[in-house]
């Protein structure tokens, strides 16, 4: 009898111990989720998979006989794939054909003048439309541009100008070209902006250089201070880029992880930016409940997070649909936002799972489907929205083609999958809008805690309220105005009754 | 017949109360004569006074609960009416023993009571204006959103000043002394609260030792 008793209690004891982890995770309420959002709060929603991991391309997968090291960069033109393996001084090209990739060449050497004609640790590539492929060969110091078949077309050098620092070395790390041939190119230590080489290859100038920004007591500080102690502090510098893309209507969009975290929430810090021709920043930062930052919640604890720290993104691409998405190194994630800053989803995160990565450098799509190239696991991960996902482009894409009412029908349809999309009832809101069903637009624009559209809503519902009632209204008015004297009168009439 | 009965159906009661909460209205509007008459000429009543602090907790919560959300950014999960109402009794009742107490010292004229009856009547124009600018919040749109934040600023800085006029009259203080006692007073206010910290933090380490104690011979005995 007491053994056996004693035998249940390690029993008991054994599912105890079992037990506790998982009970205090299912029990502590927070659930991992691999997608999420943000709402008007900052608080972490969980979310449907807006993306799923669909193909991971490694080295062996693409039967490569030495293997992919420290690659870099990565680029999309139609079905080809680009990734530049640094590491080996090369370039790849993969095509792809539905769900079948297969290794087309490995570009090593340009044919033509140019000493020497192979690369040294080339950083990022950019293939124009019509094959023309523009190489940053960092370690060579030059950009080369050739045409489909490697043959050298131009070689772009170090800009000869007195607005260029000479002192230093030229080193191109990323660079995209626009449909006219202009290049355009972010430089290691170079924080002046993009610098512009015109089709000729002749450096024009420098676009997009962040303003410096001086706050108000730092220039009293450093009034203040000796001329030694000014030389040790921080310098007022223009922040450097660290990576470029360009969208289809020709906008820049840079991303930079210098920045002081305290200025993010504020919106000062703009880790995301989108140029112009001339350099302006012409990003749109309306979204309801966040500003194109990343993460809220910095803090680890919460979905696993193990870094801690505001998100600082490496890359970014713009969808053809106005929605871009950036890639962060802090934890891993992808955030997509769309045209007005919203955002719509974030996910991935640091492991060695399909769809977490652990250091990952660049960011392309390929059509909607994103690829994440890692230069630690020496992989590219192609992630293919999922229905959930698709929904969102679709209702997107419906909206800006001014088909209102089908672009709610689909919003409706995200709802069902997940309530706790605010864009999603912005979306329904709007088409609400367009209809003249003010109250119910309302209703939608009160959830999401939109309070331009709910204004606007609002301003023609009440329109109509008064002119429903407008009868009862000047009634009403009328009333109040006659009455008064009407009683006072009828009082003096009744006194001077009485007195008589 | 219980006195309390008798009290709540006593007619000429409820004629005083009413009238001095009415006075209210005569406070915003005239606050020199309007302080002075309370207290000396006993045209206020503390039934009035309660009421008008219940009347504020009342307006705050009725402010987070119905203004418009355009307006209104609260955070409901962290709510909690106790504590709502707790944030403004706290500071009425430390401010007014403060003062009392330091004004005191240098002879003002006002007792506790009177600093209380000021007090509560200088938050009439909050109640007033604070309750006016519910409604409107929910008729304005985004576009007009500056009647209520002037709404609201008004009511603040209405009742600011006539809590300055109220503590003048009480006291019988000139302009420049009322400010610099509404400053140590507000200084007394701060060591109030850091000592009421340090006092409730030192009984809970009291407690907390001994409650350990107790639980670690239990532990030993058993």
């Amino acid at each position: 009898m007491k053994k056996a008793f004693k035998r249940l209690m390690v029993c008991l004891l054994a599912v105890c111990l079992l037990a506790g982890p998982i009970a205090a995770q299912a029990l502590d309420g927070v659930e991992v989720s691999y997608t999420y959002t943000y709402d008007y709060w900052g608080d972490i929603l969980h979310s449907p998979d807006a993306y799923r991991p669909e193909t991971v391309l490694t080295s062996s997968s693409l039967g490569l006989e030495t293997p992919m090291r420290n690659p870099q960069g990565l680029f999309v033109q139609g079905d080809k794939i680009y990734i530049c393996d640094t590491g080996n001084n090369r370039i790849l090209e993969v095509k792809r054909d539905g769900l079948q990739y297969s290794l087309v060449r490995i570009i090593d050497s340009f044919a033509g003048e140019g000493e020497p004609n192979t690369f040294s640790g080339p950083q990022d590539i950019f293939v124009a439309e019509n094959g023309d492929m523009f190489i940053a060969d960092t370690n060579n110091h030059r950009i080369v541009k050739t045409d489909k078949d490697c043959n050298v077309l131009l070689i772009f050098v170090r800009p000869e100008d007195a607005t260029f620092d000479q002192t230093q070395e030229y080193l191109p790390s990323k660079l995209v070209a626009d449909t006219s041939g202009r290049l355009y190119v972010q430089g290691k230590n170079v924080n002046k902006g993009l610098i512009k080489y015109e089709m000729d290859g002749t450096f024009s100038g420098f676009i997009g250089a962040s303003e410096v920004r001086v706050v108000w007591y730092e220039y009293i500080w450093k009034l203040l201070s000796t001329k030694e102690q000014r030389a040790q502090q921080e310098s007022f510098v223009p922040t450097e880029y660290d990576n470029v893309a360009i969208d289809e209507k020709g906008f820049f969009y840079v991303v930079t992880k210098t920045f002081d975290e305290n200025e993010l929430k504020g919106g000062q810090a703009k880790p995301i930016r989108r140029l112009n021709g001339v350099g302006s920043n012409i990003l749109v930062e309306n979204g309801i409940a966040t500003l194109p930052i990343g993460d809220q919640q910095w803090a680890a604890g919460n979905l696993n997070i193990t870094n801690s720290g505001p998100s600082r993104f490496v890359d970014i691409t713009a969808l053809q649909n106005e929605i871009y998405v950036a890639l962060d190194s802090t934890h891993n994630r992808l955030f997509g936002y769309d045209q007005q800053g919203n955002l719509l989803w974030a996910f991935g995160g640091i492991g060695n799972m399909d769809g977490y990565f652990i250091r990952p450098v660049a960011l392309e799509h390929m059509n909607t489907d994103l690829l994440v190239l890692d230069a630690q696991e020496c992989a590219v991960t192609i992630m293919t929205p999922t229905n959930y996902g698709t929904l969102i482009y679709e209702a997107t894409d419906l909206y800006r083609k001014g088909e209102y009412d089908a672009s709610a029908d689909v919003w409706q349809q995200v709802l069902q999958q997940n309530s706790n999309l605010d864009v999603a009832y912005v979306g329904v809101g709007r088409a609400l809008l367009q209809q003249e069903q003010y109250e119910e637009a309302q209703d939608y624009f009160r959830i999401a805690r939109d309070t331009k559209n709910y204004s606007e809503a609002w301003k023609f519902h009440r329109k109509e309220i008064v002119e429903q009632n407008i009868g009862w209204i000047f009634t009403v008015v009328l009333l109040l105005l006659l009455l008064p004297p009407v009683i006072r009168r009828i009082k003096k009439v009744v006194r001077e009754v009485n007195e008589a | 017949m219980s006195t309390l009965v008798r009290k709540v159906i006593n007619k000429q009661g409820w004629a005083r109360f009413f009238s001095t909460l009415k006075y209210a209205l005569y406070v915003m509007t005239h606050p020199f004569d309007g302080f002075w008459d309370l207290i000396h000429e006993k045209r206020g009543s503390l039934a009035a006074a309660n009421f008008l602090v219940f009347m504020t907790l009342v307006t705050r919560l009725m402010t987070l609960q119905y203004t418009n959300f355009m307006f209104n950014h609260v955070y409901w999960p962290e709510v909690n009416i106790l504590q709502q109402c707790l944030s403004i009794l706290l500071p009425l009742g430390i401010f007014c023993v403060c003062n009392w107490g330091l004004t005191t010292l240098f002879d003002g004229k006002g007792r506790l009571k009177d600093v209380y009856m000021a007090t509560a009547y200088a938050l009439a124009p909050y109640v007033i204006l604070q309750l006016i600018s519910i409604p409107i919040s929910n008729v304005v749109t985004a576009d007009e959103s500056v009647f209520v934040t002037v709404l609201n600023g008004l009511g603040l800085i209405w009742s600011g000043m006539l809590i300055i006029t109220g503590m003048m009259m009480i006291h019988d203080y000139s302009l420049g002394k009322t400010l610099l006692f509404l400053f140590i007073t507000i200084i007394g206010m701060a060591i109030v609260i850091f000592l009421l910290l340090l006092f409730f933090s030192l009984v809970g380490d009291g407690v907390g030792y001994f409650a350990s104690l107790y639980k670690e011979v239990v532990f030993r005995l058993y």
